[in-house]
C-alpha cells in the first residue's frame, strides 16, 4: 500500500499528487514511469509518468489530467488514503548528456513528465530553452518550475490569453531557423502536437525525441498493447520506450490505436458522472479529447 | 469427447462399482472396464459463463477409474511425470477409497496437485507411456492418470485442505524468488521447508504469474491459486507484490546489499511474438497475452464492475494452434463473440494443445480452419480490423522434428471477414532481468543459461520455468522449481 502524501490541483482538471514509494523514489530516473491501481480487484493498471521524486522523504510525484474513470477516482483519493498499488519505476530513463542546445517543447498535461528532463538536460550542462503550451491560461501548468530551470522560457496559448498566441511548433521552427540551432529537441505531450513538433524539426535535421504514452496493460513487455511501429519495426512503448525518435514514430498507427476503446471509454466516463461525481471539473470528453491523451493513460 | 451428462455418469459409475466391489479383479476385467468420462457443464451453457467447464469425478468414478490400473511393477508413468509422483502408489490407494492416503502419497513430490490435475497435458506425459492404454491401443484409454489427481486434491481441499508442510527451524537465511508463477512457488514451498527465510516478488497485483493473468477461470477457478498462495504465507513466506526486480530493484542489489543469500529466476517467457505480418498493429488485433491479462487478471469479462475494458468482437480469428490459443478462442465466445475461428497452419494431428482442451473447444463452437495461415490483416480506412488475407497449406514432407510441415498452396489465398484478431504463436523472453543483471548468461533467444541443477553464470542464483526453457507447462517449470529448490537447499546448508 502505498499512502499519499498531499494532493494539489494544478488546474480545473489537473491534480498533483505525491505518493509514498521509497523503492521507486529512489532508483527512478528522468523519463520513467510508474504504473498505478487505486483498486487491485476492478481498478485500471494506469500508467502514469513520474513527474518528480524526493529520496529522502521516500515519494515520488505524479501530475495527470482526469479524463476518465480511473484517473477521476484517483483524484478523489485524500491525502492519508492509499493506493493499493504502485508498480516501478518503468520504462527506459531519458539518455542525457551534455548535446549543446537542448529545447524542451511540453503541450498541456505533457509539461509535468518534461520537467524532469529538462532539469537533468540543465544539469548535465545544456543550453535550455522551455517551451510550454497551453489551450488556455488556465491550463498552464509548472510555469515557476519550469522558469527556474530553463535559460529562456516560452510559453503559448492557443487563444492568446497567456504569453504568445500561436502552437508550440511556431517558436520551435523560429528556434531551428535562427543562428543557434537546437542539438536535441524533447516533446512531450498530445500526441498530435508531438506529430507537428517533429515535422517542424525534421526539415532542419534536429535530433528530436517524443515520449509515448500508449495503451497499455503490465507495463513489463508482457502485453504488446503499447506496440508502435517505429521506422517501419514493431516496438513495444514500456520496454523499449517510451522514448522514440520523433521522426520514426508512425504517428498516425499510433494514433489510432490510442481511440481503440474510446466508444467504451466515453461511455463509462459518462455514467460515472451521471452517477454523481464529486469532481466539480465535469470537462466534457471533447474538451478533454483537445489536450489528448497524456497522463490518463489507464489500461484501457 | 471427454465430456458426459453428469447425472448418467454419476449413476453408472455407482452400479459399476457395486458391481466390481463384490469381485477380485483380474487383469482382464481391469482392462474391460469402461474409462470414466470427466463430468462437464453443458458446452451450451459454459460457452456462456465463466464457471469452470470439467466438474470432477464422483467418488464412484473415481474409485473405477483408479480399478482400471494394472499397478505395473515397472510403472512406465511415473517416468512420465516431470515430478515423479508416485503414479501407481496413489491410484492404488484411490481403488481402496483412502484418499487422504493418496494425497499424502502426492505430495510427496507435488505441491500444487489441484492445479497440475487440471492442466498438466497429461496424455503427453503420465498417460503417454500407460500399459493399459498401450494394450487398448489409444491414449485416451490409459487411466485418466490427472482426473484421478484432480479427485483426490478437490477431496482434500473440500475437507479443509492438505496439512501444512512441516517448516524446519529458522536457518537464518534467506532467499528471494522472483516470479510467483508455477516455478517460483515451487521453489518458495520447498526452500521454506528447509528452514530458510523466502521472499517471493512479483510485478503483477497478485501472485500466480501465468495461472492468474493467462489460464482462465473456467480451466483454473482462481480459488485455487489464492488457496496455495494462502498456503505459503502460512508457511512463512512472505510475498512482495508490485515489485519488477530489475526496475524496483535490481537483482544485484537484493543479493549484495539487502542480505539474501541465493535467488531464483522464475519469470516466465512474457514478450509476445506476432506473425510479422502487415496490418498487425490495426485496431482490433491483440497479443492473446493481452486478450487473456484483460479477461482474467484484470477481470474485465465483468462488463459492470471491472474497469479494464474488453474489445467488443463478433467474428474473432485466434491464429495458433496451442493452449493459449484455445483459451483465446474459448474466452472470446464468453465474452459474447458470435462466431470464433482458429487458424492453424498444420491439421489437428500436429496441434500442442492438449486433446482435452481441442475436444472442449470444439464442443463450445470453436470452429478450427487447419491448413491455413493468414498473410495479411486487412482493415479500414479508420485503420480497424475488417478481416484476414488467408493462404492455405497442404502437408508436405516431415521435417528435422518430424512433424510433417506445411507447404502454402500457390494462388489460394483469400479473404475472410473477421473484427478480431487474437495472436497466440508463443512468447519470447523478457529482456527486462538479463539487460540489468550483469553477468547473468542467456542465450540468443534470452533464454537463461542453466547447468543441469539450474544454476545460473551467476553465484547464488538459480533459475528455472519458461525464463529458461521457452514456452512450456506448468508441470516442466515447477519440475526445474523443484530441482533448483534441491540445489538452493544444498547450496545454503554448506554455506
Amino acid at each position: 500500500m502505498n499512502r499519499i502524501v498531499s494532493r494539489t490541483r494544478l488546474s480545473d482538471e489537473v491534480y498533483k499528487v505525491e505518493i509514498e514509494a521509497p523503492q521507486i523514489a529512489r532508483e527512478r530516473k528522468a523519463g520513467q514511469f510508474v504504473i498505478i491501481q487505486t483498486d487491485v480487484e476492478w481498478g485500471e493498471r494506469i500508467p502514469l509518468t513520474i513527474a518528480d521524486a524526493d529520496p529522502h522523504r521516500g515519494t515520488i510525484t505524479i501530475i495527470f489530467q482526469t479524463v476518465g474513470v480511473s484517473t477521476h477516482k484517483l483524484a478523489l483519493l485524500e491525502p492519508g488514503d492509499s493506493l493499493e498499488a504502485v508498480l516501478g519505476p518503468l520504462g527506459n530513463p531519458t539518455h542525457i548528456e551534455r548535446f549543446g542546445r537542448a529545447v524542451c517543447v511540453g503541450g498541456g498535461i505533457g509539461v509535468a513528465p518534461l520537467h524532469p528532463i529538462a532539469q537533468a538536460l540543465k544539469q548535465a550542462g545544456n543550453h535550455l530553452t522551455v517551451i510550454v503550451g497551453a489551450r488556455t491560461k488556465d491550463l498552464v501548468i509548472l510555469e515557476d518550475e519550469m522558469r527556474a530551470v530553463a535559460d529562456e522560457l516560452i510559453i503559448v496559448t492557443d487563444d492568446g490569453t497567456y504569453g504568445r498566441k500561436a502552437l508550440v511548433t511556431e517558436p520551435l521552427k523560429e528556434l531551428c531557423q535562427g543562428d543557434n540551432k537546437p542539438d536535441i529537441v524533447v516533446a512531450i505531450g498530445p500526441p498530435i502536437m508531438m506529430k507537428f513538433c517533429a515535422e517542424s524539426t525534421r526539415p532542419f535535421g534536429v535530433k528530436t525525441l517524443a515520449s509515448l504514452n500508449t495503451i497499455m496493460i503490465d507495463g513489463t513487455g508482457m502485453c504488446g498493447g503499447c506496440r508502435v511501429s517505429i521506422g517501419g519495426a514493431t516496438k513495444f512503448v514500456c520496454v523499449d520506450g517510451p522514448e522514440f525518435d520523433a521522426h520514426q514514430v508512425d504517428w498516425d498507427g499510433m494514433m489510432t490505436r490510442l481511440r481503440a476503446y474510446k466508444g467504451i471509454e466515453d461511455e463509462a466516463h459518462k455514467e460515472f458522472h451521471e452517477g454523481g461525481c464529486r469532481l466539480d471539473s465535469l470537462a466534457e470528453a471533447a474538451r478533454a479529447e483537445a489536450l489528448g491523451a497524456r497522463t490518463d493513460g489507464g489500461s484501457r | 469427447m471427454n465430456g458426459g451428462n453428469t447425472t448418467d455418469l454419476a449413476s453408472q459409475a455407482r452400479a459399476l462399482l457395486a458391481d466390481i466391489e463384490q469381485k477380485t479383479l483380474t487383469n482382464k476385467d481391469r482392462m474391460a472396464l469402461p474409462v470414466q468420462d470427466m463430468p462437464c457443464q453443458e458446452p451450451a451453457v459454459r460457452a456462456h459463463n465463466m464457471d469452470e467447464v470439467a466438474l470432477g469425478y464422483t467418488e464412484a468414478q473415481a474409485r473405477i477409474e483408479a480399478a482400471r490400473c494394472l499397478q505395473c511393477k515397472n510403472a512406465p508413468c511415473v517416468a512420465g511425470c516431470p515430478v515423479s509422483i508416485d503414479i501407481p502408489g496413489f491410484v492404488g490407494l484411490v481403488a481402496k477409497g483412502d484418499y487422504q492416503g493418496a494425497a499424502t502419497v502426492i505430495h510427496r513430490t507435488n505441491l500444487l496437485p489441484a492445479i497440475c490435475g487440471r492442466v498438466c497435458p497429461q496424455e503427453k506425459q503420465c498417460q503417454a507411456p500407460c500399459t493399459l492404454g498401450k494394450a487398448l491401443k489409444g491414449v485416451d484409454r490409459a487411466v485418466q492418470i490427472g482426473r484421478l489427481e484432480r479427485f483426490v486434491a478437490d477431496r482434500e481441499r473440500a475437507a479443509g485442505g492438505a496439512p501444512m508442510p512441516h517448516v524446519q527451524p529458522q536457518t537464518g537465511k534467506r532467499v528471494a524468488v522472483i516470479g510467483s508463477g508455477p516455478a517460483g512457488l515451487t521453489v518458495a514451498a520447498d526452500v521454506r521447508r528447509d528452514g530458510h527465510e523466502v521472499v517471493i516478488f512479483e510485478a503483477f497485483q497478485k501472485p500466480g504469474g501465468v495461472m492468474v493473468y493467462g489460464i482462465p477461470e473456467f480451466r483454473l477457478p482462481k480459488a485455487i491459486v489464492r488457496e496455495e498462495a494462502a498456503k505459503l504465507e502460512r508457511m512463512g513466506v512472505r510475498f512482495e507484490l508490485n515489485t519488477l526486480v530489475g526496475r524496483t530493484v535490481p537483482l544485484a542489489e537484493l543479493l549484495q546489499e539487502e542480505g539474501f543469500d541465493a535467488a531464483f529466476i522464475g519469470v516466465g517467457a512474457g514478450l509476445p511474438k506476432f506473425m510479422d505480418i502487415p496490418g498487425e498493429n490495426l485496431v482490433g488485433v491483440f497479443s492473446a497475452n493481452e486478450y487473456l491479462t484483460r479477461a482474467n487478471l484484470m477481470r474485465a469479462w465483468d462488463r459492470e464492475r471491472a474497469a479494464t475494458p474488453i474489445y467488443p468482437s463478433k467474428r474473432v480469428a485466434v491464429l495458433g494452434g496451442g493452449n493459449v490459443a484455445m483459451d483465446s478462442a474459448r474466452m472470446a465466445l464468453r465474452l459474447g463473440a458470435d462466431e470464433v475461428h482458429v487458424l492453424y497452419r498444420r491439421t489437428r494431428e500436429e496441434m500442442p494443445a492438449r486433446a482435452e482442451e481441442v475436444g472442449h473447444a470444439q464442443e463450445e463452437g470453436v470452429v478450427f480452419d487447419f491448413l491455413a495461415s493468414p498473410t495479411e490483416v486487412l482493415g479500414s480506412d479508420k485503420g480497424i480490423v475488417t478481416g484476414l488475407r488467408v493462404m492455405s497449406y497442404r502437408l508436405g514432407e516431415p521435417d528435422a522434428s518430424g512433424r510433417r510441415s506445411p507447404v502454402a498452396i500457390d494462388g489460394s489465398e483469400h479473404d475472410v471477414a473477421f473484427d478480431t484478431v487474437i495472436v497466440a504463436v508463443g512468447n519470447e523472453s523478457n529482456p527486462l532481468l538479463a539487460k540489468t543483471t550483469p553477468g547473468l548468461a542467456v542465450d540468443k533467444k534470452g533464454h537463461v543459461l542453466v547447468d543441469e541443477h539450474q544454476k545460473t553464470a551467476l553465484d547464488g542464483v538459480w533459475a528455472g520455468g519458461d525464463i529458461v526453457l521457452g514456452a512450456a507447462t506448468v508441470i516442466l517449470a515447477m519440475g526445474e522449481g523443484r530441482r533448483a529448490a534441491a540445489a538452493i537447499n544444498a547450496y545454503l546448508k554448506g554455506k
